[in-house]
C-alpha cells in the first residue's frame, strides 16, 4: 500500500494514553503535523517527550488511542510507516569499532542508499569529512551526536524523529542542524522534534506535554512506586 | 532484502574481527575446559576415549553460551537496536542476520577447533567424521536458541548469568544426539539416525527461533 504519500503525507495521532511501568505519563493527547510542519514537544523532564517520540516511531505501544502515517494507521501498517521514518534517539548508535564513515555508511546503505556521493554530502552536510576515518571510541559526545544525525541527511525520509538532537552540539552543528530541517520542510518533510533550547525553525507548532499530564495523578494511588 | 542482512552480517563480523578479543578468549575457553577434563580424570587413554564425545560436545555448549551475551547487548545499549528495529529489514530477518555472523565468529572458529581438541582427548579415528557432522549441523542450532535467549534477557541485571540458566536446557537434545551420533560412529554403527535428528531440530530452530527472538527484543524495547 506505498507511495501514495504526496497527496495525503500527514502525521497525526488521536486519544493517545501513555503508561510506563505503573504510571500514567500522558492521556488524551492529540497531534497533528501536516506535510512540510515541524512539531516542538516542549515541557519539564519526565514529561514524556522521550516516550511520545518512542510511541510515534512504534517503539512503544500506546495503551490507548491511534496514530496514522500519511492515512494508514501504523498498527496496521508497521512496514510502511517505518521505511519513512527516521528516528533519533538519546543514543547515537555508533559503533567504536568502526569509523564514521563506516558508521552513517551501513545506516544509509541499510535504508537502501547505494549511493557513496549521498554519505560523502551527508558527512559534509555536519563537518565530518576530516574525521570520516576516525575510529567511533575517539569521537567526542557533540561529534558522536554529529555522526548519528548525518544518519538524516544521508537517506530521505518523510518523516523526522528528533529526541532532542541539539544536545552537545556547538553553534556551527547546530546551525547545520536546523538548516537541514529548513530543508526537508521544504520537501514537504514532516519533523517531530523535542528540544530545551530554542532550534530556530521558522514556523512551528508547540506542544505543551504539561497539558496531558493524566487528571488524576495516577492509576494507582502512589506514583513514584514504580 | 538479502542485501539488508548481507550487510548487517558483514557489519557484525566487521565488528567482532575488529574487537579480535571476543573469538580468541571462546576459542581458549573451549581448550582450556577441555583440557581439564584429562587433568581431572586422569591421562588414561581408554577413558579418555570413551569420554571425548562428551566432553568436547559440553565444552562447546558451554563455549557458546559465553558468547551469547555480546549478541544483541551490544545494540541495545548504544541505540542500534532501536534503529535496527525501526530499518526497512523486518525484526526477524536482522536476528536472522545477526545469528548468522554469530555462527561465523564463533560457530565456525569451534568447528575448526574440535579436531585439535579431539587429539588432545584420543578420540577413535571413526568418530572425526561424526564429530565433524554432527558440529556442522549443531553449531548453527547453538546460534539459533541462544539468539532467542540472548534476547530474552535484554534489559535485565545479570543477564549473561541469566542467559546460561535459559539456554542451557535448550540445549540438551543438541547435545544427546551430537554426542549420540558420534558414539555411533565409534562403535561402528550408522551415524546418520542422529545426524538427521540434528538436522531436523535445525529445521525447527531456523524459522521459529528468530521469531521467537524478534517478539522478545520488541518486548524489551517496549
Amino acid at each position: 500500500m506505498a507511495n501514495n504519500f504526496p497527496v495525503t503525507r500527514a502525521f497525526r495521532g488521536t486519544a493517545l494514553d501513555c503508561i510506563r511501568g505503573d504510571r500514567k505519563v500522558f492521556q488524551g493527547l492529540n497531534f497533528a503535523v501536516p506535510a512540510g510542519g515541524v512539531l516542538v514537544l516542549s515541557g519539564p523532564n519526565g514529561s514524556g517527550k522521550s516516550s511520545l517520540l518512542r510511541v510515534m516511531a512504534g517503539l512503544l505501544r500506546p495503551a490507548a488511542g491511534r496514530i496514522f502515517h500519511s492515512g494508514a494507521e501504523i498498527r496496521d501498517d508497521p512496514d510502511a510507516h517505518r521505511v519513512d521514518l527516521h528516528y533519533v534517539g538519546h543514543q547515537d548508535a555508533i559503533k567504536p569499532a568502526l569509523s564514521v564513515a563506516e558508521n552513517v555508511m551501513f545506516w544509509a546503505a541499510l535504508h537502501g542508499m547505494r549511493n557513496d556521493e549521498a554519505v560523502q554530502a551527508a558527512l559534509s552536510a555536519f563537518d565530518l569529512r576530516d574525521l570520516a576515518d576516525l575510529p567511533g571510541r575517539l569521537l567526542s559526545s557533540g561529534q558522536r551526536r554529529r555522526a548519528n544525525l548525518a544518519r538524516l541527511a544521508a537517506t530521505p525520509a518523510g518523516l523526522w524523529l528528533l529526541d532532542e538532537p541539539s544536545v552537545g552540539l556547538d553553534a556551527a552543528s547546530t546551525q547545520s542542524l536546523e538548516d537541514l530541517i529548513a530543508a526537508h520542510r521544504k520537501t514537504g518533510g514532516m519533523t517531530v522534534v523535542s528540544t530545551h533550547t530554542a532550534l530556530q525553525l521558522g514556523e512551528v507548532k508547540t506542544l505543551a506535554l504539561d497539558h496531558f499530564e493524566p487528571t488524576a495523578p495516577s492509576i494507582l494511588d502512589d506514583e513514584g512506586s514504580a | 532484502m538479502i542485501r539488508a542482512m548481507g550487510l548487517i552480517i558483514a557489519r557484525d563480523v566487521r565488528l567482532t574481527l575488529r574487537q579480535g578479543t571476543d573469538i580468541i578468549m571462546i576459542l581458549m575457553f573451549f581448550l582450556i575446559a577441555t583440557a581439564l577434563f584429562p587433568l581431572g580424570v586422569g591421562p588414561e587413554p581408554n577413558i579418555l576415549a570413551r569420554m571425548a564425545s562428551g566432553v568436547l560436545w559440553v565444552c562447546a555448549l558451554l563455549a557458546a553460551v559465553l558468547s551469547l551475551d555480546h549478541l544483541f547487548q551490544a545494540d541495545y545499549d548504544d541505540g542500534s537496536l532501536d534503529l535496527l528495529t525501526l530499518g526497512p529489514l523486518p525484526l526477524e530477518l536482522v536476528v536472522l542476520a545477526k545469528v548468522v555472523a554469530h555462527w561465523v565468529v564463533t560457530g565456525l572458529p569451534l568447528i575448526l577447533a574440535a579436531p585439535v581438541l579431539a587429539l588432545l582427548l584420543n578420540l577413535p579415528v571413526d568418530g572425526y567424521a561424526a564429530l565433524f557432522m554432527s558440529m556442522a549441523l549443531g553449531t548453527p542450532i547453538l546460534s539459533l536458541m541462544g539468539a532467542a535467549g540472548a534476547a530474552l534477557t535484554l534489559g535485565a541485571r545479570r543477564g549473561g548469568a541469566l542467559i546460561a540458566l535459559l539456554v542451557l536446557p535448550l540445549y540438551i537434545p543438541v547435545l544427546i544426539f551430537a554426542v549420540g551420533a558420534m558414539d555411533a560412529a565409534i562403535a561402528g554403527l550408522p551415524a546418520k539416525p542422529h545426524l538427521l535428528i540434528l538436522a531436523s531440530v535445525l529445521a525447527t530452530a531456523l524459522p521459529l527461533a528468530p521469531w521467537a527472538g524478534a517478539a522478545a527484543i520488541r518486548q524489551s524495547l517496549d
